[in-house]
């Protein structure tokens, strides 16, 4: 089976015990198998003991699942979800050093920083500094804009997303049913 | 009570009933060994030449009883010798908890003497490492390791405890076994989500839809791999094949899952594969593999793999369905309980036909006569008729692998012990030990190539030692036989590196480690050496003669379609 067939750009969450060592590991298994991580976010939950992990990988439909079921088999990692766009709300921040000198190319900055709805964090003579939130399309949008004036440097964070409504990945109790307990669901 | 670490492990290794540990000492692990004194007759301790002589003694131990193996090894090198052994329980699921210390927390990090990050080496071929830095979480933390190694589709556990830990002092108080769960001890482990902890509840619907499909096939086959024989399956394997009425390969893993004897059985499957296995496979219109991972050495080609066939696959492990193969019906569950409920709904079949067509084919290679040298047939069928019927083999890798698991006949869980997976040389020395330390009223074999032998027959220092009856048969055809096949076949017979033209003179190393041995060239001074192996009563090396050209047959080239056997 090939893995790029149809391969799209697929996203997972995860919760993992917070201990050293547990990032490795996951780093581990993807290369192990083969994938290649595209962006990666690593935070502390609500729960001091556990880490969420955002992961976006490019695979296929069944190779995906394939990936999931190997990092249930990890010790410590306690839940994995699939995300999607239709179901989960996406962030991404990014940091952007812009040249911008001279008042007329500052005020042309600040505009685009405004419709974008971008914040300025820093100023010195010659640079302004933006910070932007959003989904990775606005991201890109604000960065091709701003390569018009010279971009000194970008920190991005990765993409973090989140369920909307009710549904947690704390409840996995009833994809537990369904992945772990032998129903069918391939 | 309080303890000191040492002692904790130890009490920790009665717990869990481990009365047999296979290693090596050196300077982190010394308060473990210390302790180990005090605890002598009730925990047998084998001192192996190598640390990955005990890894294999251990793994041995495990396959063979069924039991958890254990072996320890000191830091650094003493835990890197391991990995091969790890690497090789990993492959072929067999539950071993290895524990090795490190250096002293204050010397962690610093490139300390015999330092290394050896939860980091050990990470990608267990099922889960643990460093313990405080004596407080030992107790627990070996309780859970065991738990791991055990459940779900079982593999090793590594366990890295410091060295200051072992000597630093906490309280303890003994819980056996069966109170683990019930005292709420292993409650962080089961409360978690990692799949492997939990035996999945077989799907009723799953198991009434292959009944479903069993009763519209006509030419049904199964396969009896790995899983039947680590979830101890056998009859029920047994009875769900007789009411088939299906013929059944096995794969090398699954030696001794199902009676070897059977009529129904066809040998082995895949790339050494008998004709009526790699046959009946593609032919059937039902393939039902239990407990196998379709591996490449099994399903070549896995696009053409049984083409004809609705292919339907039982295993434990979900992350192994559709790995390979794409199936069109899975059932999730431990070998043992899914045949259980698909015996106990299942009619008499009766594919007298199909099994009149699949049988026509050989189950077994017919090799010429030898001429100065013995044949591989001649060889394991002497070897079969003059040890006992339940006699353990275990086995190296290379071709007199193959040529052991096609003709011997394997009826029990344990009788064949083999890197399937890994396919690691000299595996076999040190499994054999492990398995006549836990099964010292059986017979146990150990079949060599000279190559894998050369590997670890160091472990004659073991067998000497201990007075372990165990008759090592070395395939000796001055090659590294499967290597010089394939550069027969495939590298235009260039013969790079393969030959072993050289010492030692087996004989004479028996001689060496103060056992007894001889050169064999035909049947009847096999048959000889046998015989006097059997009655001596310890360790005996039989060095039989085999033709350096000898190949293992039938042949199917690794990728290829699985009826296209090589021309040989």
């Amino acid at each position: 089976m090939d893995k790029m067939n149809d391969a799209k750009r697929q996203t997972l969450a995860l919760l993992v015990d917070n201990e050293a060592g547990v990032l490795s590991q996951i780093a581990r298994l993807f290369s192990r198998k083969g994938y290649n991580i595209e962006a990666f976010s690593a935070g502390p939950t609500e729960n001091p003991g556990r880490t969420r992990i955002t992961i976006d990988v490019y695979a296929d439909e069944p190779h995906t699942e394939l990936l999931c079921n190997q990092l249930r088999k990890l010790y410590p990692v306690h839940s994995v979800k699939r995300l999607n766009t239709e179901n989960s709300i996406y962030r991404e921040l990014t940091l952007i050093k812009v040249k911008a000198e001279g008042s007329e190319k500052r005020n042309d900055v600040m505009q685009i920083a405004n419709i974008f709805r971008a914040q300025i964090i820093d100023v010195s003579l010659e640079t302004l500094t933006l910070v932007v939130t959003g989904d990775s399309e606005k991201l890109k949008a604000i960065e091709n804009i701003l390569s018009e004036f010279e971009i000194l440097e970008i920190a991005r964070t990765g993409v973090v997303a989140i369920e909307r409504g009710k549904a947690t990945i704390n409840d996995e109790s009833k994809e537990r049913g369904e992945f772990n307990y032998g129903k069918n669901v391939l | 009570m309080r303890l000191t670490g040492a002692e904790i492990l130890m009490e920790c290794l009665l717990e869990q009933e481990v009365d047999t540990i296979f290693g090596y000492p050196g300077g982190t692990i010394l308060y473990v060994y210390d302790a180990l004194v005090k605890y002598k007759g009730r925990i047998h301790h084998y001192l192996t030449a190598h640390e990955q002589g005990a890894s294999h003694a251990a793994d041995g131990y495990a396959r063979s009883t069924g039991k958890v193996g254990v072996a320890f090894s000191t830091s650094g090198p003493g835990a890197t010798n391991l990995t091969t052994g790890v690497a090789t329980a990993y492959m072929d699921s067999s539950p071993v908890v290895f524990i090795s210390c490190n250096v002293a927390e204050s010397l962690i990090g610093k490139d300390s003497f015999q330092e290394v990050d050896s939860t980091g080496v050990m990470l990608p071929i267990t099922k889960c490492t643990f460093q313990i830095s405080d004596v407080n979480k030992l107790a627990d933390t070996v309780r859970r390791a065991f738990a791991i190694a055990r459940s779900g589709r079982p593999g090793p556990v590594f366990i890295d405890i410091l060295k200051n830990v072992t000597a630093e002092t906490a309280e303890y108080e003994f819980v056996p076994k069966s109170e683990h769960k019930k005292s709420g001890m292993l409650d962080a482990l089961y409360n978690r989500n990692m799949a492997d902890l939990h035996k999945p509840s077989v799907d009723e619907e799953d198991i009434d839809k292959l009944i479903e499909m069993i009763g519209e096939s006509e030419k049904p086959m199964l396969i009896c791999g790995g899983g039947v024989v680590r979830g101890r399956a056998h009859k029920e394997y047994n009875e769900f094949l007789n009411l088939m009425d299906a013929p059944s390969a096995i794969t090398v893993m699954g030696g001794g899952g199902m009676n070897g004897r059977n009529p129904l059985a066809t040998g082995m499957i895949g790339m050494h594969g008998s004709q009526a296995s790699n046959i009946a496979v593609n032919e059937c219109d039902l393939l039902i593999a239990v407990g196998c991972r379709f591996s490449d050495r099994v399903a070549l080609d896995p696009e053409s793999f049984a083409s004809q066939a609705k292919i339907v696959h039982i295993d434990i492990d979900r992350s192994e369905i559709n790995k390979n193969i794409a199936t069109d019906h899975h059932i999730v569950g431990d070998a043992k309980e899914v045949l259980r409920m698909l015996n106990s709904r299942l009619s008499q079949q009766d594919h007298t036909e199909w099994k009149k067509f699949v049988f026509s084919y050989p189950t077994e290679t017919i090799y010429d006569e030898g001429g100065d040298t013995l044949n591989p047939k001649q060889v394991c069928d002497t070897i079969a008729r003059m040890v006992p019927d339940d006699t353990i083999v275990a086995t190296d890798v290379g071709q007199h692998q193959m040529w052991a698991i096609q003709h011997f006949h394997f009826d029990y869980p344990g009788q064949l012990l083999t890197s399937g997976g890994f396919g690691t040389m000299g595996f076999g020395l040190g499994a054999a030990i492990g398995a006549k330390a836990g099964n010292p009223d059986k017979a146990v074999i150990h079949i060599a190539g000279d190559g894998s032998f050369r590997m670890n027959c160091n472990e004659l220092a073991t067998v000497q030692h201990y007075g372990l009856p165990i008759i090592t048969f070395v395939f000796d055809n001055q090659t590294l036989g499967m290597v010089r096949q394939w550069q027969n076949l495939i590298y235009k017979k260039n013969f790079s590196e393969t030959n072993m033209d050289r010492g030692p003179d087996f004989v004479k190393l028996a001689d060496a480690y103060g056992l007894r041995g001889r050169r064999v060239t035909n049947q009847k001074e096999l048959a000889e050496a046998i015989e006097e192996a059997m009655s001596c009563g310890e360790g005996y090396v039989i060095d039989c003669m085999i033709d350096i050209d000898e190949m293992v047959r039938p042949m199917v080239g690794g990728g290829s379609h699985i009826t296209d056997f090589m021309k040989l």
